[in-house]
């Protein structure tokens, strides 16, 4: 998920900054948490049973803030390259307003109590699969998929994806289609949502050697690949709407974002580096802005269906 | 001896004693509500209370 935070913090001068509890909070990655508070509550909302509203609101606390654990985690051990990086300079760790030691402190503090109060308030399978997804963003995507394969935002877009499938299982305490299904859709969403962003940072992470496709492969490799995925990717959502989390409502907003967002992608394919130089990568930056709103528009239409009463709009 | 903070030092170690003292507030109560939710789903629960329970007795035919 996008972790694109352009906000603005004082960097450090010397080693006396005093950290404030909103600078602790930022180790947290706030932006990431709210999607994945919300792709984890239409997982909750689309399961075949529910919660009690106490028990929902819990799991969904601490969902969110295993996710954030894994986002301390991850400023913990990729401060020398966020440092580099315009897009990530201000982080509180890089910044120096939060020592890489208290990171990992808070990293892993509240990771492990997240998943013990997610296994207390719902099942062992959601915690597990919430110590799951902390280790493969923290120690497989960051620790080694990062610097070491430009395939790091496929495979790592699996941390990204568990949210929903964890809401499910919190619910009904097993995996099923429909959870993989969820997983799915962000699964094959991050790569071209990825290398968008990848596209119009230029060189950030040339700057910062991490080996992303557009500095191992080229940017015409990319914008390929932005093109290939974005086709799988439409298959996959429309296609979902003919299964039991779709429905009438479902298939009409996946095929109008789908019509939009291939349309961006056949855009971003056509264009070369001459181009998007000439506009500042408008395009590029378009369709990255675009693919926000496609996961929030394709989880609102699940939510929806999931809620409303059966009938002419719910489920087929 | 004490330390000679600045004001925004000072400002800024209380915001975060603070936002600690929250946190922590609001997830002692989130306990003691889910406590109270997992209780209820188990049921009525009776407690041997040294009191004979005509409910508890066999049932005695004629």
């Amino acid at each position: 998920m996008s972790d694109a935070s352009l906000d603005i913090a004082p960097r450090s001068t010397s080693g006396d900054y005093e950290p404030s509890f909103g600078d602790y909070f930022a180790l947290l990655k706030p932006r990431v948490m709210s999607l994945v508070v919300f792709t984890a509550l239409v997982g909750l909302l689309a399961a075949p049973a529910s919660l009690h509203p106490v028990e929902a609101f819990a799991a969904l606390l601490f969902i969110a803030i295993g996710a954030g654990a894994s986002g301390a985690l991850n400023m913990w051990w990729d401060a020398d390259i966020d440092a580099v990086m315009k897009r990530t300079a201000k982080r509180p760790v890089p910044s120096g307003r939060v020592s890489a030691t208290d990171a990992l402190y808070v990293g892993v503090a509240l990771s492990l109590l997240s998943v013990m109060m997610l296994w207390l308030t719902t099942n062992a399978l959601a915690a597990g699969l919430l110590a799951f997804t902390i280790f493969f963003y923290a120690v497989i995507y960051s620790m080694w998929l990062k610097r070491s394969t430009p395939q790091n935002i496929v495979i790592g877009g699996a941390a990204g994806a568990f949210p929903p499938m964890i809401g499910w299982v919190a619910v009904t305490g097993s995996v099923s289609v429909e959870a993989v299904l969820m997983f799915a859709l962000i699964f094959m969403w991050t790569p071209p949502h990825f290398w968008a962003l990848a596209l119009f940072m230029r060189s950030d992470y040339d700057d910062a050697g991490v080996p992303m496709l557009t500095v191992t492969h080229g940017r015409r490799a990319t914008r390929n690949h932005i093109l290939g995925y974005t086709i799988a990717l439409a298959a996959l959502a429309v296609g979902a709407a003919f299964t039991s989390i779709g429905g009438p409502l479902y298939l009409a907003v996946a095929v109008i974002a789908n019509a939009i967002f291939l349309r961006d992608a056949v855009r971003i394919w056509r264009r070369d580096e001459t181009d998007a130089e000439a506009d500042n990568f408008r395009v590029e930056k378009a369709f990255f802005k675009f693919s926000l709103l496609y996961l929030f528009l394709h989880f609102g239409a699940i939510w929806v269906e999931a809620v409303l009463p059966a009938g002419a709009w719910s489920g087929w | 001896m004490f330390e000679n903070v600045t004001s925004g030092v000072h400002d800024k170690r209380q915001s975060r004693n603070v936002g600690v003292a929250v946190c922590l507030s609001a997830f002692i109560v989130l306990l003691f509500v889910l406590t109270a939710v997992k209780i209820q789903q188990l049921g009525a629960v009776e407690g041997f209370d040294h009191a004979p329970r005509p409910a508890l007795a066999e049932r005695v035919d004629g």
